[in-house]
């Protein structure tokens, strides 16, 4: 503590520094806060222009746009880019600005890494864009890049893409260990565990998972490289290892990165619904026994991305009866967030638009899941469209709309004006209109029989993938209207108060709004 | 697991058709192949379901039988009603859901997938009831009063249990399941399913013979040249031949990278994977022609090595191995045989379309710098021996692959004379069969 | 939860312990990774899930052969990319009782015009079966150097374990041959210690 104290005690007596040494150098978590959110918007950007070719090349059966090999770099470059770029450090990015409000810290813990750890993603993400203009293109064997696909038969450009994940991966260790210290030792005093906000309870458990497994995505990657350049074998057949080897050790990352990518959402949502509902959240606690659930079972069901590989009939029960089990916790929050509002004084602003359409296709996808799991459907399910809505109604209304309620319910606090609250409508409408157009006919697909990852398919799917792509055309270009809403919040507008939403609970709002460059240099009191 | 077939029967309707109706209202393009009122696709959808649904129907006695009929004549009235209210032009199938498939395993899975289907909508309807119910009566500005109750230990505990409860329900017939489609008993007919970068390979384990099945869609079609046809990208020059009736035991390996052999009606998923041997079997007791494709992300052309499966009487198959394995001496005997420059040539051009044009393009300009050119090039104008080389062992370290075990003699002669006499490199040489069976086996 | 009054102070902890304890969850679970590599390889030699067959198996008692049960064993060959010998089983298939040994061979031929030297890699279906056959000697132990033109019997010989369980009534033990290069001149008696790797 003191030593936090101290770092900021010179800061304490003057405002931001000017020009690009502020961004530079920054060191104070709102600063930072807003540099990684609008990295992840640009990042977002980016990944959803590479979806529109993919989502345009499928407009019609036939190739008209891209050819093969490109095509598969945009299926690669879209997972990396959305995984890696936009959802997570989104998240850090609500966190940098957010758990410190929350838990009446005066910053994060460890001030200096974070600007560090801020400033690798740029880097990384060069590095992971540059490919596309390198000799032999960008990575095109899947975000999963497996082996032996991504190792003997890689484009030379996968030196740069391990380099990039690596730089990455650093980076969101230094996050993670940021916020586990911020969490544990900067609480204003009298916030025990269990007073906690869930947003930063989920973040906590979030950092313990991402300590957990980046380090074995770092390992994964360095496997590959070994074996491309210094003549290991752990991935090929040819001297000895197993390019099943490969699928285990990457799920083993994997699966838990699939909860990283939602678990903050699920806290973040969790005061949403709360707020606009007027009532307390129901369930406080069974809500972060459930998010731990979640969490520890996450280890133990990675399998279940592979049921088609040959596993042991054994091994297959054993991945389907855990992964089944992970839908107690999470029907446990779904149930606690639909009891929430259940009686409650419900108004509908942005963010609970937001919240509620999470809640409902999260769900969806959810229920999805669960048929996933189901290891003898899976034989018919898996690599088909299928999954692919599976994962994108998780992620896609789960992880990003996540952050859309989640912004719209702080940008009073970030920027002290309020957001037009009409045009947020329409974008979330547009949104979501547009999202079940793009993602909602890919279930029929994949029933039907077409495989993910193929830049053609058989006349017979025709006529949804052209409405999907109408879907994803729409939901692309509504996220530029959620730019012109940020800029225009940003700009000016009605003055925010200090609590703009009258059920809103949480130290955060004890600010005012804007939120002061220091804010709690003395720590608040939680009763 | 038998809930009732005709219970099935009355959920399985309605969620495909539904459907339809919504999305043909929002669309209404002209349809290129297949073009059909919407009352004919309409009352074909129906049939089809019911057809589906006969073999179940059956156990359950005479009164499932008569109710199950009623149904379909009500559902085949509705269909006229609507098809003569909306005489509209519709697209090709909208098929919304899994094929029930031909085989009992994938009879099994249809089953286990519309269990699960309709539980989960069930507790769907019960927790967005709950959910929407409070968006309407709840809003504040209809003046609800929020309460402040924000825990219950009771109902906690039962909707932990109670979900708990139904997964072990769903995890009983998966199970169920999952072990019949690990059978390992005795099969009738072995095939070897070799996965290479981009055709599948098929080798009938007891009678010696194999032959590589490549995707037959003409270039055209697929670069919107030429009108596509009835199977775009899910036909191939020589599908894979299996008797109806007889177990069929199919053992997976791959040559390069994973590939993933589907047969969407056979409800048979498998990994080919380098190095590896995976099993699994099927048992078709329809005959017919069965399309899938590759499902495992294997490079450029994953999308375009589809699968075909014949499934034929046991006669007709025993008549077809017979010619096989005659075609193959045949193939022996074409080694030996005296070949001119112009057959060379003509039998080239078959080959390489089939095998090289994918990378080094019809007219041989490949696609630099990874697949370079052949057109003018001096491996194909000069260095003869090279060439023999570079076809029969590949390259290492690049993307030319070794065509030695792929292409017959005759085949690999006949490529490298094509590539030697096509598009002006016209050196006028040519390469025997027999030279190539020497080169292969030399001292 | 409101009206608690709990007062009890959150546990502080320097920042340098939490910073140790994560960097040390970093490190271990990094190593952890490399870890799964010899973890999965002594858990499938234990479950053969994988299909790959174990090392050379030494068992001092010798098994009572089961002259009432047989079991079909099926051999495959393939090559690996860029492989061009011939490489095939002498017999297809054999009958043989558990508890038996047999021996059994394949032929290896390199056409090409200079030495190379080839590794077989072996994988057996139903990987359930794995764990049952044990191979007392194999080609698949060592690299096999072959001159130009050169050709070879490469013996196998394997026992099927009593414990079969009952109802696999087939094994099919299928060999990959890899190129492990290009040799210019191969001396016999490196042979035996030319294996990269232990798979069996």
């Amino acid at each position: 503590m003191s030593a936090v104290a101290d770092t900021h005690a010179q800061d304490h007596h003057h405002g931001p520094a000017k020009g690009i040494s502020r961004w530079l150098l920054t060191t104070n978590h709102k600063d930072i806060g807003s540099m990684y959110l609008i990295f992840s918007f640009a990042m977002f950007l980016l990944g959803g222009s590479m979806a529109m070719v993919i989502r345009a090349e499928l407009f019609q059966p036939g190739l008209q746009i891209v050819e093969p090999e490109f095509f598969n770099q945009m299926t690669t470059m879209h997972g990396l880019i959305m995984v890696f770029g936009a959802v997570m450090p989104a998240f850090v990015g609500l966190a940098n600005w957010m758990l410190p409000l929350m838990v009446g810290a005066p910053d994060m813990a460890l001030p200096r890494m974070n600007n560090w750890s801020f400033w690798l993603l740029p880097c990384a993400f060069l590095i992971l864009v540059s490919t596309l203009f390198m000799q032999g293109g960008a990575p095109n064997f899947g975000w999963t890049f497996y082996a032996p696909l991504s190792t003997t038969y890689g484009p030379p450009s996968t030196t740069f893409f391990i380099f990039a994940v690596h730089i990455m991966g650093v980076s969101s260790i230094m996050g993670a260990i940021n916020v586990i210290a911020t969490i544990l030792n900067m609480r204003a005093p009298g916030m025990t565990l269990m007073k906690m906000p869930l947003f930063v309870w989920t973040w906590l458990i979030t950092a313990f998972l991402l300590i957990a497994v980046m380090p074995v995505l770092a390992g994964v990657v360095t496997m590959m490289l070994m074996d491309i350049h210094f003549g290991t074998s752990f991935f090929d057949a040819a001297g000895g290892g197993d390019p099943v080897l490969f699928q285990h050790v990457f799920w083993f990352f994997g699966h838990p990165e699939v909860y990283i990518m939602i678990l903050p959402a699920f806290g973040a949502i969790s005061h949403i619904v709360a707020a606009f509902s007027r009532k307390p959240l129901f369930g406080y606690a069974s809500m972060v026994y459930a998010v731990g659930a979640i969490a520890v079972l996450s280890f133990v069901v990675w399998a279940h991305h592979m049921f088609t590989v040959g596993m042991p009939l054994a091994g297959q029960l054993f991945f389907m009866y855990a992964t089944l089990l992970i839908a107690v916790p999470t029907g446990v929050k779904v149930f606690n967030w639909v009891t929430t509002m259940f009686r409650g004084s419900l108004s509908f602003e942005a963010p609970m638009l937001f919240a509620v359409a999470f809640i409902i296709l999260f769900t969806i996808g959810g229920f999805s899941g669960l048929m996933l799991a189901i290891a003898p459907a899976d034989f018919q399910y898996h690599d088909t469209y299928f999954v692919v809505a599976h994962f994108h109604y998780v992620l896609v209304p789960g992880a990003i709309f996540g952050i859309f309620a989640s912004a719209y319910f702080w940008l009073p606090k970030w920027t002290g004006h309020m957001y037009d609250e009409t045009l947020a409508k329409t974008h979330f409408w547009l949104s979501f209109i547009g999202m079940n157009l793009a993602f909602f006919p890919m279930h029929f697909l994949g029933l039907a029989g077409m495989p993910r990852r193929i830049p053609d398919y058989a006349l017979q799917f025709t006529d949804f993938n052209m409405i999907s792509s109408i879907g994803a055309f729409m939901f692309g270009a509504t996220q530029l209207l959620f730019l012109f809403i940020v800029v225009k919040c940003a700009r000016g507008g009605e003055k925010a108060p200090a609590k703009p939403w009258d059920g809103a609970e949480g130290l955060e709002w004890t600010v005012p709004s804007p939120a002061p460059y220091h804010t709690f240099s003395t720590p608040p009191e939680v009763k | 697991m038998c809930v009732g077939s005709q219970s099935w029967l009355f959920i399985s309707f309605g969620f495909k058709e539904i459907f339809s109706l919504l999305l043909i209202c929002v669309y209404t393009r002209q349809r290129r192949i297949h073009k059909q009122t919407f009352t004919l696709s309409f009352i074909r959808c129906c049939e089809r379901r019911a057809f589906v649904q006969r073999d179940d129907a059956k156990s359950d006695k005479n009164n499932t039988l008569w109710r199950h009929s009623m149904r379909v004549h009500a559902k085949r009235a509705v269909a006229l009603a609507a098809g003569l209210l909306l005489p509209v032009t519709v697209m090709a199938d909208w098929t919304m859901n899994m094929s029930p498939g031909v085989t009992s395993t994938s009879n099994q899975i249809f089953t286990l997938h519309m269990t699960i289907l309709w539980i989960c909508v069930a507790i769907g309807v019960v927790v967005f009831g709950v959910m929407f119910w409070s968006i309407f009566a709840h809003r504040k500005s209809r003046g609800a009063k929020p309460a402040n109750f924000h825990e219950n230990t009771l109902v906690e505990v039962l909707w932990t249990i109670v979900p708990l409860a139904i997964l072990v329900a769903m995890a009983i017939p998966a199970t169920t399941t999952l072990v019949e489609m690990y059978d390992t008993t005795e099969s009738d007919v072995d095939i070897k399913i070799t996965g290479y970068q981009w055709r599948w390979q098929y080798e009938y384990i007891d009678d010696d013979f194999s032959f590589f099945s490549n995707m037959s869609t003409p270039r055209d079609q697929i670069l919107n040249r030429q009108a596509k046809g009835e199977h775009y990208l899910l036909e191939v020059d020589n599908p894979v031949v299996i008797p109806v009736g007889k177990k069929v035991r199919f053992l997976l390996t791959a040559n390069d990278v994973i590939h993933s052999w589907w047969v969407p009606e056979f409800g048979v998923k498998k990994d080919a994977i380098p190095g590896f041997i995976n099993e699994t079997w099927t048992r078709v007791d329809e005959p017919g022609t069965y399309r899938g494709q590759c499902t495992e992300l294997c490079g450029k052309d994953h999308g375009f090595m589809p699968v075909v499966v014949k499934a034929v009487p046991e006669e007709e198959y025993n008549a077809w191995v017979a010619e096989q394995r005659e075609a193959a001496e045949t193939e022996r005997q074409l080694t030996e045989k005296d070949w001119t420059l112009d057959e060379l040539m003509e039998r080239g051009e078959r080959a390489y379309a089939t095998a090289c044009a994918s990378c080094h393009q019809a007219d041989g300009s490949g696609m630099p710098p990874a697949f370079p050119a052949l057109k003018g090039s001096p491996m194909a104008l000069e260095d003869m021996a090279g060439h023999i080389e570079i076809v029969v062992n590949g390259s290492s370290g690049t993307a030319m692959q070794a065509f030695g075990n792929q292409l017959s003699e005759v085949d690999l002669a006949a490529v490298i004379t094509y590539e030697r006499n096509a598009w002006g490199n016209n050196t006028g040489e040519m390469v025997t069969p027999k030279e190539i069976f020497d080169y292969k086996n030399q001292q | 939860m409101a009206n608690e009054t709990a007062n009890e102070q959150p546990e502080r902890r320097s920042n340098s312990k939490v910073i140790a304890w994560c960097l040390s969850g970093v490190v271990g679970m990094f190593a952890f990774g490399f870890a799964l590599v010899p973890l999965y390889d002594v858990f499938c030699e234990i479950t053969g899930i994988n299909g790959k067959t174990g090392g050379r198996y030494e068992s001092g008692a010798t098994q009572q052969v089961d002259e009432n049960r047989t079991v079909r064993v099926q051999f495959l060959a393939s090559n690996g990319p860029g492989m061009t010998w011939e490489f095939r089983p002498v017999v297809r298939s054999i009958d043989v009782h558990p508890g038996q040994p047999v021996t059994v061979n394949f032929y290896a031929a390199n056409g090409t015009d200079h030495a190379m030297v080839g590794q077989a890699v072996p994988s057996l279906a139903p990987s359930e079966g794995t764990q049952f056959f044990h191979k007392t000697e194999c080609f698949c132990f060592n690299q096999q150097p072959l001159e130009a033109g050169e050709s070879v019997e490469m013996p196998l010989i394997f026992i099927v374990d009593r414990d079969l369980p009952e109802h696999i009534t087939k094994l099919t033990l299928s060999y990959t041959l890899y190129d492990q290069g290009k040799m210019t001149e191969v001396s016999r008696s490196d042979r035996t210690q030319t294996t990269t790797n232990n798979n069996g």
